[in-house]
């Protein structure tokens, strides 16, 4: 008995470290677009600041997950739930590593003349956290079918960063004066749309620990 | 005559040890035990080489023995319900479970050790090559041959490394002349990764060993008569992990040859060695599966439980 109590204290523990991480991720987008869409340099510096706290809790993930394979041999949904934070807590960091780039972006921006807004990377964005958020929730609740739902929506993302780059590319053209800037704005799309593929990463370790099922690269 | 009254006195000697543990067994249980039922004699049965190791006799995967609606009995209590198996040709296949659950009176069932232990009953069949080893007129002694056991604690005879190797094959007249013994005799320790440690002290007692190399002895001896079947229970429980390990590799590297059953309360060991898992509990067959899905994603509520140590 002691020890099932052991194990499920390291699992529930580990459990909360991963969402503490999914936190930070998702409050490092989220603040990085508002940096950039309100040219609030301040919040873009909190993101660059916050970056280490990211990374921090990835190390200690990945830590705690070898020292629970090692000592405590999981099996089973055990073990499927720890190979999926294994796996889970470097894409999360890559998401906040996207997002701390957009906060640079913001900086930069920031010290030049305001661009005409581009409403669509502001809706992409959100798609993006949206997609983050729900698919934390589907992680957290071990939720395959939504898991499954949310890898569908990353399409929409695609679409609208092929959107994005065609208007920016129009925009360069139609007033080369904005270009540098134009092009700054069009390294955020890219950004937005590899967090949108990270997401769907996320969303395929939920499935696998749910369902034991590998679903990478078969869809 | 005086070879005759060697090989008797190997004889009970035999079944004293063979049957040692389960008169053990049997002094702990709640039962009121009467005399042990007097010994039948060996009748000595010619045998059949081996099939080749053939890919055309390894496809398939034949079952070996299939265990079909079995029930068994210690007196008024069911250890066994209704258990239906099937055990793949030359693949290790490990049974796992809580203690009572059933697994030990199981593989026991699956070279007749338990008729020796009064008062049980068998219901269902265990058919082995095509026929049930339970049917009226199956030699029990041709069987425990051809399905061997290698139990928990190392039993060797208190006799040298070759003596107790060479027994079986003296016993059922497996060896024609001296030289031939001898081969078969360093065969079987090959085959039982011991042979380069005794090589040079056949003729020391066995005792002299270390508990794992004892272990490996009566494997060798085991594997002496050419089994096709080994059965082993808790093989490695008694040993510490440099041993287990060297036990744990030749289960993998018997395979090839014989078919395996292992009992086993180390989980990491059933996962390590074998094929496929069997999953008891209460005497009942919850789950059999590959081992790798039994480890990963088992079908059954109950095995997940118990995999994950989560169990009651």
């Amino acid at each position: 008995m002691e020890q099932h109590r052991h194990l499920d204290d390291e699992l529930n523990s580990l459990r909360d470290r991963v969402l503490l991480l999914g936190g930070e991720t998702e409050s490092a987008l989220d603040r990085a677009m508002l940096a950039l869409v309100e040219r609030d340099s301040d919040i873009a510096r909190q993101v660059l600041d916050n970056d280490d706290r990211v990374d921090q809790l990835e190390v200690e993930i990945d830590r705690q997950c070898i020292e629970i394979i090692a000592l405590r041999q999981p099996a089973a949904r055990d073990l499927r739930f720890v190979i999926s934070v294994a796996k889970m807590a470097p894409v999360l960091e890559r998401i906040a590593d996207h997002a701390a780039n957009i906060a640079r972006v913001a900086l930069d921006l920031n010290n030049e003349p305001e661009l005409k807004s581009v409403t669509e990377l502001s809706s992409m964005a959100g798609h993006a956290l949206r997609m983050l958020h729900e698919a934390l929730d589907a992680f957290t609740s071990g939720d395959a079918v939504a898991a499954r739902e949310i890898i569908k929506s990353d399409s929409e993302i695609n679409e609208l960063y092929n959107h994005i780059f065609h208007q920016l590319i129009e925009m360069m053209v139609t007033e080369p004066a904005t270009a540098t800037r134009d092009a700054r704005l069009l390294f955020v799309a890219k950004h937005l749309e590899r967090i949108g593929d990270y997401v769907t990463d996320i969303c395929e370790l939920t499935v696998y620990m749910a369902e034991a099922a590998f679903i990478k690269h078969f869809k | 005559m005086r070879s005759e009254i060697y090989e008797l006195r190997f004889e009970i000697s035999d079944l004293k040890l063979r049957y040692g543990p389960l008169q053990s067994e049997i002094r702990n249980s709640q039962f009121e035990i009467p005399r042990m039922p007097a010994p039948t004699l060996t009748t000595r049965i010619a045998v059949a080489e081996r099939p080749a190791d053939t890919p055309a006799a390894r496809t398939g995967a034949a079952a070996k023995i299939s265990v079909r609606n079995l029930n068994f009995f210690y007196g008024k209590t069911q250890a066994l319900h209704d258990v239906s198996l099937e055990i793949p040709e030359r693949i290790v296949m490990a049974f796992i479970g809580p203690s009572g659950c059933g697994k030990s009176t199981l593989l026991r069932t699956l070279n007749r050790m338990n008729d020796v232990i009064p008062a049980t009953r068998v219901e269902g069949e265990v058919i082995m090559d095509g026929r049930d080893i339970y049917e009226a007129g199956t030699d029990v002694v041709d069987l425990r041959r051809k399905v061997g056991m290698v139990f928990q604690k190392s039993n060797p005879f208190p006799k040298t490394i070759f003596d107790n190797v060479a027994y079986g094959l003296r016993i059922n007249r497996l060896a024609k002349t001296k030289s031939e013994l001898a081969d078969r005799v360093e065969q079987a320790l090959n085959d039982a990764a011991l042979w380069s440690e005794v090589k040079d002290r056949l003729h020391t007692s066995a005792l002299s060993l270390s508990g794992g190399q004892q272990q490996r002895l009566c494997i060798a001896r085991a594997l002496a008569v050419r089994p096709e079947v080994v059965l082993m229970d808790e093989p490695a429980s008694a040993l510490d992990p440099i041993a287990t390990s060297k036990i744990e590799e030749l289960i993998v590297d018997l395979k090839k040859r014989y078919t395996i059953v292992i009992v086993t309360h180390n989980m990491q060991q059933a996962a390590r060695v074998s094929d496929t898992t069997a999953f008891f509990l209460l005497g009942k067959l919850i789950e059999v599966n590959s081992t790798e899905k039994m480890f990963t994603n088992p079908t059954e509520k109950l095995t997940e439980d118990y995999i994950t140590g989560r169990f009651g």
